[in-house]
Protein backbone atom coordinates (compact mmCIF):
# COMPACT_ATOMS: atom_id res chain seq x y z
CA UNK A 1 0.00 0.00 0.00
CA UNK A 2 2.79 2.48 0.85
CA UNK A 3 4.38 1.54 -2.47
CA UNK A 4 1.13 2.38 -4.24
CA UNK A 5 0.76 5.71 -2.45
CA UNK A 6 4.41 6.60 -3.04
CA UNK A 7 3.91 5.87 -6.71
CA UNK A 8 0.80 8.05 -6.73
CA UNK A 9 2.64 10.96 -5.09
CA UNK A 10 5.53 10.74 -7.54
CA UNK A 11 3.23 10.59 -10.56
CA UNK A 12 1.12 13.41 -9.12
CA UNK A 13 4.17 15.67 -8.81
CA UNK A 14 5.06 15.10 -12.47
CA UNK A 15 1.48 15.79 -13.54
CA UNK A 16 1.37 18.88 -11.34
CA UNK A 17 3.66 20.65 -13.81
CA UNK A 18 1.02 19.97 -16.44
CA UNK A 19 -1.70 21.15 -14.06
CA UNK A 20 0.06 24.50 -13.66
CA UNK A 21 0.13 24.79 -17.45
CA UNK A 22 -3.61 24.14 -17.62
CA UNK A 23 -4.16 26.69 -14.84
CA UNK A 24 -2.38 29.39 -16.84
CA UNK A 25 -4.74 29.01 -19.78
CA UNK A 26 -7.95 27.91 -18.09
CA UNK A 27 -7.92 30.22 -15.07
CA UNK A 28 -5.52 33.08 -15.84
CA UNK A 29 -6.23 33.55 -19.55
CA UNK A 30 -9.80 32.21 -19.36
CA UNK A 31 -9.22 30.02 -22.42
CA UNK A 32 -9.95 26.29 -22.59
CA UNK A 33 -6.86 25.16 -24.48
CA UNK A 34 -7.08 21.64 -25.88
CA UNK A 35 -3.68 21.72 -27.56
CA UNK A 36 -2.24 20.34 -24.31
CA UNK A 37 -3.56 16.93 -25.38
CA UNK A 38 -1.00 17.12 -28.17
CA UNK A 39 1.79 18.96 -26.39
CA UNK A 40 1.98 16.41 -23.56
CA UNK A 41 2.90 13.52 -25.90
CA UNK A 42 4.96 16.01 -27.93
CA UNK A 43 7.14 16.61 -24.90
CA UNK A 44 7.37 12.87 -24.29
CA UNK A 45 8.20 12.15 -27.94
CA UNK A 46 10.90 14.81 -28.21
CA UNK A 47 12.53 13.80 -24.94
CA UNK A 48 12.54 10.07 -25.73
CA UNK A 49 13.63 10.51 -29.34
CA UNK A 50 16.59 12.58 -28.13
CA UNK A 51 17.45 10.26 -25.25
CA UNK A 52 17.54 7.31 -27.65
CA UNK A 53 20.11 9.34 -29.60
CA UNK A 54 22.18 9.58 -26.36
CA UNK A 55 21.35 13.22 -25.66
CA UNK A 56 21.69 14.39 -22.08
CA UNK A 57 18.24 13.84 -20.51
CA UNK A 58 18.16 17.34 -18.96
CA UNK A 59 18.92 18.91 -22.32
CA UNK A 60 16.35 16.60 -23.94
CA UNK A 61 13.71 17.73 -21.42
CA UNK A 62 14.52 21.38 -22.13
CA UNK A 63 14.18 20.73 -25.88
CA UNK A 64 10.83 19.09 -25.19
CA UNK A 65 9.73 22.20 -23.32
CA UNK A 66 10.84 24.41 -26.21
CA UNK A 67 8.83 22.30 -28.67
CA UNK A 68 5.80 22.63 -26.38
CA UNK A 69 6.24 26.41 -26.49
CA UNK A 70 6.16 26.24 -30.29
CA UNK A 71 2.94 24.23 -30.14
CA UNK A 72 1.45 26.93 -27.92
CA UNK A 73 2.63 29.54 -30.40
CA UNK A 74 0.73 27.71 -33.16
CA UNK A 75 -2.49 27.70 -31.15
CA UNK A 76 -1.97 31.35 -30.25
CA UNK A 77 -1.43 32.41 -33.86
CA UNK A 78 -4.44 30.41 -35.07
CA UNK A 79 -6.57 32.05 -32.40
CA UNK A 80 -5.38 35.65 -32.60
CA UNK A 81 -4.23 36.13 -36.18
CA UNK A 82 -6.68 33.86 -38.01
CA UNK A 83 -9.44 34.67 -35.48
CA UNK A 84 -10.34 30.98 -35.01
CA UNK A 85 -12.16 30.41 -31.70
CA UNK A 86 -9.77 29.33 -28.94
CA UNK A 87 -11.35 25.91 -28.45
CA UNK A 88 -11.10 25.08 -32.15
CA UNK A 89 -7.56 26.45 -32.42
CA UNK A 90 -6.52 24.09 -29.65
CA UNK A 91 -8.22 21.13 -31.33
CA UNK A 92 -6.48 21.91 -34.63
CA UNK A 93 -3.06 22.02 -32.98
CA UNK A 94 -3.84 18.84 -31.06
CA UNK A 95 -4.77 16.93 -34.22
CA UNK A 96 -1.78 18.29 -36.13
CA UNK A 97 0.53 17.28 -33.29
CA UNK A 98 -0.65 13.67 -33.53
CA UNK A 99 1.05 13.39 -36.94
CA UNK A 100 4.02 15.44 -35.77
CA UNK A 101 4.52 13.16 -32.76
CA UNK A 102 4.44 10.06 -34.98
CA UNK A 103 7.05 11.69 -37.20
CA UNK A 104 9.29 12.55 -34.26
CA UNK A 105 9.16 9.04 -32.83
CA UNK A 106 9.03 7.25 -36.18
CA UNK A 107 6.65 4.77 -34.54
CA UNK A 108 3.59 4.90 -32.25
CA UNK A 109 5.88 4.49 -29.24
CA UNK A 110 9.52 4.66 -28.23
CA UNK A 111 11.11 2.78 -25.35
CA UNK A 112 14.02 4.22 -23.39
CA UNK A 113 14.32 1.26 -21.05
CA UNK A 114 17.75 1.08 -19.36
CA UNK A 115 18.74 4.38 -20.92
CA UNK A 116 19.73 7.55 -19.11
CA UNK A 117 16.91 9.68 -17.68
CA UNK A 118 16.69 12.74 -15.44
CA UNK A 119 15.96 10.34 -12.56
CA UNK A 120 18.82 7.93 -13.22
CA UNK A 121 21.58 9.83 -11.34
CA UNK A 122 19.51 9.72 -8.14
CA UNK A 123 18.61 6.06 -8.59
CA UNK A 124 22.31 5.33 -9.01
CA UNK A 125 22.85 6.99 -5.64
CA UNK A 126 20.67 4.26 -4.17
CA UNK A 127 17.23 5.88 -4.17
CA UNK A 128 14.16 3.92 -5.19
CA UNK A 129 12.69 5.08 -8.48
CA UNK A 130 9.62 6.55 -6.73
CA UNK A 131 11.85 8.54 -4.38
CA UNK A 132 13.95 9.81 -7.26
CA UNK A 133 10.84 10.95 -9.10
CA UNK A 134 9.54 12.67 -5.97
CA UNK A 135 12.81 14.56 -5.53
CA UNK A 136 13.06 15.67 -9.17
CA UNK A 137 9.32 16.33 -9.60
CA UNK A 138 9.01 18.09 -6.25
CA UNK A 139 12.11 20.19 -6.86
CA UNK A 140 10.79 21.16 -10.26
CA UNK A 141 7.39 22.07 -8.80
CA UNK A 142 8.94 24.28 -6.11
CA UNK A 143 11.14 25.98 -8.69
CA UNK A 144 8.12 26.56 -10.93
CA UNK A 145 6.03 28.06 -8.15
CA UNK A 146 8.83 30.49 -7.34
CA UNK A 147 9.40 31.52 -10.94
CA UNK A 148 5.70 31.85 -11.78
CA UNK A 149 4.95 33.76 -8.60
CA UNK A 150 7.62 36.24 -9.61
CA UNK A 151 6.60 36.34 -13.28
CA UNK A 152 2.91 37.00 -12.71
CA UNK A 153 3.84 39.83 -10.37
CA UNK A 154 5.85 41.67 -13.04
CA UNK A 155 4.44 44.26 -15.43
CA UNK A 156 4.27 41.67 -18.18
CA UNK A 157 2.69 39.01 -15.97
CA UNK A 158 0.11 41.49 -14.66
CA UNK A 159 -0.77 42.36 -18.24
CA UNK A 160 -1.39 38.67 -19.00
CA UNK A 161 -3.57 38.29 -15.91
CA UNK A 162 -5.56 41.38 -16.81
CA UNK A 163 -6.06 40.07 -20.36
CA UNK A 164 -7.87 37.03 -18.97
CA UNK A 165 -9.99 39.37 -16.90
CA UNK A 166 -11.09 42.24 -19.12
CA UNK A 167 -9.72 42.55 -22.63
CA UNK A 168 -11.31 45.90 -23.42
CA UNK A 169 -9.78 47.49 -20.37
CA UNK A 170 -6.41 45.99 -21.19
CA UNK A 171 -6.45 47.39 -24.72
CA UNK A 172 -7.48 50.78 -23.33
CA UNK A 173 -4.32 50.63 -21.21
CA UNK A 174 -2.22 50.19 -24.34
CA UNK A 175 -1.57 46.48 -24.08
CA UNK A 176 -1.74 44.20 -27.10
CA UNK A 177 -4.15 41.48 -25.95
CA UNK A 178 -3.16 39.19 -28.84
CA UNK A 179 0.47 39.16 -27.73
CA UNK A 180 -0.53 38.46 -24.14
CA UNK A 181 -2.73 35.51 -25.16
CA UNK A 182 0.01 34.05 -27.34
CA UNK A 183 2.53 34.45 -24.52
CA UNK A 184 0.22 32.70 -22.05
CA UNK A 185 -0.36 29.80 -24.45
CA UNK A 186 3.38 29.49 -25.11
CA UNK A 187 4.23 29.27 -21.41
CA UNK A 188 1.37 26.88 -20.71
CA UNK A 189 2.19 24.44 -23.48
CA UNK A 190 5.88 24.60 -22.66
CA UNK A 191 5.11 23.44 -19.12
CA UNK A 192 2.77 20.72 -20.37
CA UNK A 193 5.44 19.40 -22.72
CA UNK A 194 8.01 19.44 -19.91
CA UNK A 195 5.57 17.44 -17.82
CA UNK A 196 5.17 15.01 -20.71
CA UNK A 197 8.94 14.64 -21.00
CA UNK A 198 9.24 13.79 -17.29
CA UNK A 199 6.29 11.39 -17.33
CA UNK A 200 7.77 9.52 -20.30
CA UNK A 201 11.13 9.23 -18.53
CA UNK A 202 9.45 7.98 -15.37
CA UNK A 203 7.67 5.20 -17.26
CA UNK A 204 10.58 4.60 -19.66
CA UNK A 205 8.56 5.07 -22.83
CA UNK A 206 6.67 7.62 -24.88
CA UNK A 207 3.38 6.76 -26.55
CA UNK A 208 1.48 8.77 -29.12
CA UNK A 209 -1.73 8.07 -27.21
CA UNK A 210 -0.54 9.24 -23.81
CA UNK A 211 -2.13 12.69 -24.17
CA UNK A 212 -5.68 11.38 -24.51
CA UNK A 213 -7.80 12.81 -21.76
CA UNK A 214 -4.92 14.78 -20.26
CA UNK A 215 -6.88 18.05 -20.31
CA UNK A 216 -9.54 16.41 -18.15
CA UNK A 217 -6.90 15.09 -15.75
CA UNK A 218 -5.42 18.59 -15.60
CA UNK A 219 -8.82 20.12 -14.89
CA UNK A 220 -9.64 17.47 -12.29
CA UNK A 221 -6.38 18.17 -10.45
CA UNK A 222 -6.93 21.92 -10.71
CA UNK A 223 -10.44 21.76 -9.28
CA UNK A 224 -9.54 19.29 -6.53
CA UNK A 225 -6.68 21.60 -5.58
CA UNK A 226 -8.89 24.68 -5.54
CA UNK A 227 -11.67 23.04 -3.55
CA UNK A 228 -9.44 21.35 -0.96
CA UNK A 229 -6.49 23.71 -0.61
CA UNK A 230 -7.47 26.91 -2.45
CA UNK A 231 -6.44 30.20 -0.90
CA UNK A 232 -6.69 33.88 -1.52
CA UNK A 233 -3.22 34.76 -2.66
CA UNK A 234 -1.50 33.59 -5.80
CA UNK A 235 1.23 31.67 -3.98
CA UNK A 236 -1.35 29.58 -2.10
CA UNK A 237 -3.19 28.91 -5.32
CA UNK A 238 -0.07 27.58 -7.04
CA UNK A 239 0.68 25.29 -4.09
CA UNK A 240 -2.94 24.11 -4.19
CA UNK A 241 -2.45 23.02 -7.81
CA UNK A 242 0.49 20.80 -6.89
CA UNK A 243 -1.43 19.26 -4.00
CA UNK A 244 -4.50 18.84 -6.21
CA UNK A 245 -2.52 16.88 -8.78
CA UNK A 246 -1.10 14.63 -6.06
CA UNK A 247 -4.51 14.04 -4.45
CA UNK A 248 -6.01 13.21 -7.84
CA UNK A 249 -3.38 10.50 -8.35
CA UNK A 250 -4.01 9.16 -4.87
CA UNK A 251 -7.75 8.93 -5.54
CA UNK A 252 -7.07 7.08 -8.79
CA UNK A 253 -4.62 4.74 -7.06
CA UNK A 254 -7.18 4.05 -4.35
CA UNK A 255 -10.10 3.27 -6.66
CA UNK A 256 -7.85 1.00 -8.71
CA UNK A 257 -6.72 -0.70 -5.52
CA UNK A 258 -10.37 -1.17 -4.60
CA UNK A 259 -10.83 -3.15 -7.79
CA UNK A 260 -12.07 -0.69 -10.37
CA UNK A 261 -11.51 -1.75 -13.97
CA UNK A 262 -8.71 0.48 -15.34
CA UNK A 263 -10.67 0.83 -18.57
CA UNK A 264 -13.36 2.74 -16.66
CA UNK A 265 -10.84 5.27 -15.36
CA UNK A 266 -11.48 7.98 -17.95
CA UNK A 267 -15.25 7.71 -17.43
CA UNK A 268 -14.68 8.03 -13.70
CA UNK A 269 -12.48 11.11 -14.19
CA UNK A 270 -14.93 12.75 -16.58
CA UNK A 271 -17.81 12.28 -14.14
CA UNK A 272 -15.70 13.64 -11.27
CA UNK A 273 -14.78 16.74 -13.26
CA UNK A 274 -18.36 17.29 -14.41
CA UNK A 275 -19.55 17.14 -10.79
CA UNK A 276 -16.75 19.42 -9.61
CA UNK A 277 -17.48 21.98 -12.33
CA UNK A 278 -21.14 21.91 -11.33
CA UNK A 279 -20.26 22.32 -7.66
CA UNK A 280 -20.52 26.15 -7.43
CA UNK A 281 -23.96 26.17 -9.10
CA UNK A 282 -24.95 23.07 -7.15
CA UNK A 283 -24.22 24.82 -3.88
CA UNK A 284 -26.35 27.77 -5.01
CA UNK A 285 -29.18 25.42 -6.01
CA UNK A 286 -29.05 23.63 -2.66
CA UNK A 287 -29.20 26.96 -0.85
CA UNK A 288 -32.32 28.13 -2.73
CA UNK A 289 -34.00 24.76 -2.26
CA UNK A 290 -33.29 24.91 1.46
CA UNK A 291 -34.51 28.49 1.66
CA UNK A 292 -37.82 27.79 -0.09
CA UNK A 293 -38.32 24.67 2.02
CA UNK A 294 -37.79 26.77 5.13
CA UNK A 295 -40.28 29.36 3.92
CA UNK A 296 -42.94 26.72 3.27
CA UNK A 297 -42.55 25.38 6.75
CA UNK A 298 -42.82 28.84 8.29
CA UNK B 1 -5.49 68.55 -30.58
CA UNK B 2 -8.09 66.18 -32.04
CA UNK B 3 -9.15 66.55 -35.62
CA UNK B 4 -11.80 64.33 -37.14
CA UNK B 5 -12.19 64.74 -40.90
CA UNK B 6 -15.17 63.36 -42.85
CA UNK B 7 -15.37 60.32 -40.64
CA UNK B 8 -17.75 57.64 -41.89
CA UNK B 9 -18.69 54.34 -40.29
CA UNK B 10 -21.21 51.85 -41.64
CA UNK B 11 -22.19 48.76 -39.67
CA UNK B 12 -23.32 45.55 -41.42
CA UNK B 13 -22.58 46.98 -44.85
CA UNK B 14 -24.42 45.21 -47.64
CA UNK B 15 -26.97 43.49 -45.42
CA UNK B 16 -30.57 44.33 -44.56
CA UNK B 17 -29.29 45.59 -41.22
CA UNK B 18 -26.99 48.15 -42.82
CA UNK B 19 -26.67 51.14 -40.54
CA UNK B 20 -24.82 54.35 -41.28
CA UNK B 21 -23.59 55.20 -37.80
CA UNK B 22 -21.37 58.10 -38.81
CA UNK B 23 -21.75 60.04 -42.02
CA UNK B 24 -18.96 62.45 -42.98
CA UNK B 25 -18.49 63.79 -39.48
CA UNK B 26 -15.91 66.51 -39.03
CA UNK B 27 -14.91 67.91 -35.67
CA UNK B 28 -12.00 69.83 -34.26
CA UNK B 29 -10.99 70.07 -30.61
CA UNK B 30 -8.49 72.66 -29.43
CA UNK B 31 -6.23 71.95 -26.48
CA UNK B 32 -8.19 72.38 -23.26
CA UNK B 33 -11.61 72.04 -24.91
CA UNK B 34 -14.26 70.16 -22.94
CA UNK B 35 -16.87 69.09 -25.44
CA UNK B 36 -20.10 67.41 -24.40
CA UNK B 37 -21.85 65.26 -27.00
CA UNK B 38 -25.57 64.70 -26.81
CA UNK B 39 -28.08 62.96 -29.04
CA UNK B 40 -30.74 60.26 -29.18
CA UNK B 41 -30.25 56.53 -29.36
CA UNK B 42 -28.36 55.52 -32.48
CA UNK B 43 -27.32 59.11 -33.22
CA UNK B 44 -23.70 57.99 -33.50
CA UNK B 45 -22.29 59.43 -30.28
CA UNK B 46 -20.66 56.25 -29.02
CA UNK B 47 -19.57 55.29 -32.52
CA UNK B 48 -17.75 58.61 -32.78
CA UNK B 49 -15.99 58.01 -29.48
CA UNK B 50 -15.12 54.40 -30.30
CA UNK B 51 -13.79 55.40 -33.73
CA UNK B 52 -11.51 57.94 -32.09
CA UNK B 53 -10.40 55.25 -29.62
CA UNK B 54 -9.78 52.81 -32.46
CA UNK B 55 -12.16 50.09 -31.28
CA UNK B 56 -13.05 49.47 -34.94
CA UNK B 57 -11.55 50.79 -38.18
CA UNK B 58 -13.25 53.75 -39.85
CA UNK B 59 -14.81 53.23 -43.28
CA UNK B 60 -13.80 56.69 -44.46
CA UNK B 61 -12.20 59.88 -43.30
CA UNK B 62 -9.25 60.60 -41.07
CA UNK B 63 -8.52 61.01 -37.38
CA UNK B 64 -5.61 63.19 -36.27
CA UNK B 65 -4.24 63.55 -32.76
CA UNK B 66 -1.74 66.38 -32.37
CA UNK B 67 -1.50 66.57 -36.18
CA UNK B 68 -0.51 62.92 -36.26
CA UNK B 69 -2.65 60.66 -38.41
CA UNK B 70 -3.84 57.81 -36.17
CA UNK B 71 -6.62 56.52 -38.45
CA UNK B 72 -4.84 53.20 -39.03
CA UNK B 73 -3.30 52.88 -35.58
CA UNK B 74 -4.56 49.86 -33.60
CA UNK B 75 -6.58 50.38 -30.44
CA UNK B 76 -3.78 49.46 -28.03
CA UNK B 77 -1.27 51.71 -29.80
CA UNK B 78 -3.65 54.65 -29.76
CA UNK B 79 -4.18 54.11 -26.06
CA UNK B 80 -0.94 55.95 -25.26
CA UNK B 81 -2.71 59.22 -26.14
CA UNK B 82 -6.12 58.43 -24.68
CA UNK B 83 -7.78 58.07 -21.31
CA UNK B 84 -11.09 56.24 -21.48
CA UNK B 85 -14.05 55.65 -19.20
CA UNK B 86 -16.89 53.43 -20.32
CA UNK B 87 -20.61 53.38 -19.63
CA UNK B 88 -20.46 50.00 -17.92
CA UNK B 89 -18.60 50.32 -14.59
CA UNK B 90 -17.39 46.70 -15.06
CA UNK B 91 -15.67 47.64 -18.32
CA UNK B 92 -12.95 49.97 -17.11
CA UNK B 93 -11.27 47.79 -14.50
CA UNK B 94 -10.08 44.20 -14.06
CA UNK B 95 -12.37 42.85 -11.35
CA UNK B 96 -10.21 39.89 -10.26
CA UNK B 97 -7.21 42.13 -9.69
CA UNK B 98 -6.78 44.46 -6.76
CA UNK B 99 -6.96 48.24 -6.70
CA UNK B 100 -3.23 48.89 -6.79
CA UNK B 101 -2.70 46.40 -9.61
CA UNK B 102 -5.37 48.13 -11.67
CA UNK B 103 -3.81 51.53 -11.03
CA UNK B 104 -0.36 50.16 -11.87
CA UNK B 105 -1.65 48.79 -15.19
CA UNK B 106 -3.03 52.24 -16.02
CA UNK B 107 0.11 54.03 -14.81
CA UNK B 108 2.05 52.15 -17.51
CA UNK B 109 -0.38 53.02 -20.29
CA UNK B 110 1.47 53.26 -23.59
CA UNK B 111 4.71 51.94 -22.13
CA UNK B 112 6.44 48.62 -22.78
CA UNK B 113 5.59 45.96 -20.22
CA UNK B 114 8.86 44.63 -18.87
CA UNK B 115 9.90 42.07 -16.28
CA UNK B 116 10.18 44.76 -13.62
CA UNK B 117 7.96 44.32 -10.59
CA UNK B 118 4.34 45.28 -11.36
CA UNK B 119 3.75 47.73 -8.48
CA UNK B 120 6.58 49.58 -6.74
CA UNK B 121 6.54 50.95 -3.19
CA UNK B 122 6.79 54.57 -4.32
CA UNK B 123 3.80 54.11 -6.60
CA UNK B 124 1.81 52.59 -3.78
CA UNK B 125 2.27 55.71 -1.64
CA UNK B 126 1.19 57.91 -4.52
CA UNK B 127 -1.89 55.78 -5.21
CA UNK B 128 -2.87 55.99 -1.57
CA UNK B 129 -2.70 59.80 -1.69
CA UNK B 130 -4.72 59.97 -4.88
CA UNK B 131 -7.34 57.59 -3.54
CA UNK B 132 -7.62 59.62 -0.36
CA UNK B 133 -8.57 62.63 -2.48
CA UNK B 134 -11.48 60.65 -3.93
CA UNK B 135 -12.88 60.49 -0.41
CA UNK B 136 -14.43 57.07 -0.95
CA UNK B 137 -12.47 55.25 1.73
CA UNK B 138 -10.43 53.38 -0.88
CA UNK B 139 -7.03 54.56 0.39
CA UNK B 140 -6.84 51.70 2.88
CA UNK B 141 -8.13 49.08 0.48
CA UNK B 142 -5.25 48.98 -2.02
CA UNK B 143 -5.12 45.19 -1.97
CA UNK B 144 -8.88 44.64 -2.20
CA UNK B 145 -10.20 43.09 -5.39
CA UNK B 146 -11.89 45.68 -7.59
CA UNK B 147 -14.81 43.27 -8.00
CA UNK B 148 -15.75 44.06 -4.39
CA UNK B 149 -16.32 47.77 -5.15
CA UNK B 150 -19.64 49.40 -5.96
CA UNK B 151 -20.39 50.73 -9.44
CA UNK B 152 -19.71 54.30 -8.36
CA UNK B 153 -16.43 53.39 -6.71
CA UNK B 154 -15.35 51.49 -9.79
CA UNK B 155 -16.22 54.40 -12.06
CA UNK B 156 -14.29 56.81 -9.83
CA UNK B 157 -11.34 54.43 -9.90
CA UNK B 158 -11.56 54.16 -13.69
CA UNK B 159 -11.51 57.96 -13.92
CA UNK B 160 -8.44 58.06 -11.75
CA UNK B 161 -6.84 55.38 -13.92
CA UNK B 162 -7.66 57.28 -17.11
CA UNK B 163 -5.97 60.42 -15.80
CA UNK B 164 -3.08 58.84 -13.87
CA UNK B 165 -0.87 59.38 -16.91
CA UNK B 166 -2.33 62.66 -18.18
CA UNK B 167 -3.83 61.66 -21.55
CA UNK B 168 -3.76 63.94 -24.60
CA UNK B 169 -7.50 63.36 -24.84
CA UNK B 170 -10.01 62.05 -22.31
CA UNK B 171 -12.92 60.06 -23.75
CA UNK B 172 -15.98 59.63 -21.52
CA UNK B 173 -18.70 57.39 -22.92
CA UNK B 174 -21.85 58.03 -20.84
CA UNK B 175 -19.76 57.18 -17.83
CA UNK B 176 -22.47 58.11 -15.32
CA UNK B 177 -25.46 56.58 -17.14
CA UNK B 178 -25.38 53.32 -15.16
CA UNK B 179 -25.16 55.01 -11.74
CA UNK B 180 -27.86 56.22 -9.39
CA UNK B 181 -28.39 60.02 -9.45
CA UNK B 182 -26.48 60.73 -6.26
CA UNK B 183 -23.46 58.65 -7.25
CA UNK B 184 -23.62 60.05 -10.78
CA UNK B 185 -23.39 63.58 -9.40
CA UNK B 186 -20.35 62.61 -7.33
CA UNK B 187 -18.59 61.01 -10.28
CA UNK B 188 -19.37 64.05 -12.45
CA UNK B 189 -17.94 66.38 -9.82
CA UNK B 190 -14.81 64.23 -9.75
CA UNK B 191 -14.66 64.34 -13.54
CA UNK B 192 -14.77 68.12 -13.47
CA UNK B 193 -12.08 68.27 -10.82
CA UNK B 194 -9.69 65.92 -12.60
CA UNK B 195 -10.21 67.64 -15.96
CA UNK B 196 -9.52 71.07 -14.46
CA UNK B 197 -6.53 69.99 -12.39
CA UNK B 198 -4.84 68.25 -15.31
CA UNK B 199 -6.05 70.72 -18.01
CA UNK B 200 -7.38 67.80 -20.04
CA UNK B 201 -8.94 68.01 -23.45
CA UNK B 202 -12.17 66.08 -23.05
CA UNK B 203 -14.89 64.55 -25.19
CA UNK B 204 -17.86 63.45 -23.09
CA UNK B 205 -20.89 61.63 -24.41
CA UNK B 206 -23.99 61.94 -22.26
CA UNK B 207 -27.71 61.30 -22.35
CA UNK B 208 -28.36 63.98 -19.80
CA UNK B 209 -29.14 67.40 -21.35
CA UNK B 210 -28.67 69.13 -18.06
CA UNK B 211 -25.13 67.77 -17.65
CA UNK B 212 -24.34 68.50 -21.28
CA UNK B 213 -25.25 72.14 -20.78
CA UNK B 214 -23.66 72.53 -17.36
CA UNK B 215 -20.30 70.92 -18.12
CA UNK B 216 -17.68 71.88 -20.66
CA UNK B 217 -17.18 74.84 -22.95
CA UNK B 218 -18.71 73.37 -26.10
CA UNK B 219 -21.77 71.25 -26.81
CA UNK B 220 -22.45 69.09 -29.82
CA UNK B 221 -25.76 67.49 -30.66
CA UNK B 222 -25.75 64.52 -32.99
CA UNK B 223 -28.54 63.09 -35.10
CA UNK B 224 -28.49 60.21 -37.58
CA UNK B 225 -24.72 60.03 -37.77
CA UNK B 226 -24.20 63.74 -38.27
CA UNK B 227 -23.45 66.71 -36.08
CA UNK B 228 -26.77 68.52 -36.08
CA UNK B 229 -25.93 71.40 -33.83
CA UNK B 230 -22.96 73.01 -32.16
CA UNK B 231 -23.04 75.58 -29.40
CA UNK B 232 -20.07 77.17 -27.69
CA UNK B 233 -18.92 79.93 -25.35
CA UNK B 234 -21.40 82.57 -24.12
CA UNK B 235 -24.33 81.04 -25.95
CA UNK B 236 -23.77 77.72 -24.19
CA UNK B 237 -23.57 79.24 -20.74
CA UNK B 238 -26.97 80.90 -21.03
CA UNK B 239 -28.54 77.83 -22.60
CA UNK B 240 -31.62 76.07 -21.18
CA UNK B 241 -33.02 72.65 -21.88
CA UNK B 242 -36.04 74.08 -23.70
CA UNK B 243 -33.78 76.23 -25.90
CA UNK B 244 -31.75 73.20 -26.79
CA UNK B 245 -34.79 71.19 -27.82
CA UNK B 246 -36.12 74.06 -29.87
CA UNK B 247 -32.77 74.63 -31.55
CA UNK B 248 -32.44 70.97 -32.28
CA UNK B 249 -35.87 70.69 -33.88
CA UNK B 250 -35.22 73.78 -35.95
CA UNK B 251 -32.09 72.16 -37.31
CA UNK B 252 -34.18 69.25 -38.58
CA UNK B 253 -33.73 66.70 -35.82
CA UNK B 254 -36.54 64.86 -34.15
CA UNK B 255 -36.63 63.86 -30.52
CA UNK B 256 -39.65 61.61 -30.46
CA UNK B 257 -39.65 58.47 -28.32
CA UNK B 258 -36.27 59.11 -26.90
CA UNK B 259 -34.61 58.44 -23.61
CA UNK B 260 -32.87 61.82 -23.93
CA UNK B 261 -36.08 63.77 -23.35
CA UNK B 262 -36.74 62.00 -20.12
CA UNK B 263 -33.43 62.90 -18.56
Amino acid sequence: MTQVLLGAVSLGLLWSIMTIGVYITYRILDVADLSVEGSLPLGAAVACALIVKKTDPYLASLCAMGCGCLAGLCTGLLHTKLKIPALLSGILTMIALYSVNLRIMGAPNVSILRMNTVFRPLIRLGMSSSAAIIVVGGGCAVLLITVLYWFFGTELGSAIRATGNNQRMVRAQGINTDTMKILGLVISNGLVALSGAFIAQSQNFADVQMGTGSIVIGLASLIIGEVLFGGKNFYRRLVALILGAVVYRMIIALVLEMGMNPNDLKLFTAITVALALWLPQGKELLRTVKKSAGRERA
Amino acid sequence: MLEVQNLTKVFNRGTVNEKVALSQVSLKLEAGDFVTVIGGNGAGKSTLLNSVAGVFPADGGRILLDQKDVTRLSEHRRAQYLGRVFQDPMMGTASDMNIEENLALAYRRGKRRTLKWGVTGAERARYRDLLRELDLGLENRLTDKVGLLSGGQRQALTLLMATLQAPRLLLLDEHTAALDPKTAAKVLALTQKLVEENHLTTLMVTHNMHDAIRLGNRLIMMNEGKIALEIAGQQKQSLHKADLIALFEKSGGSLESDRMLLS
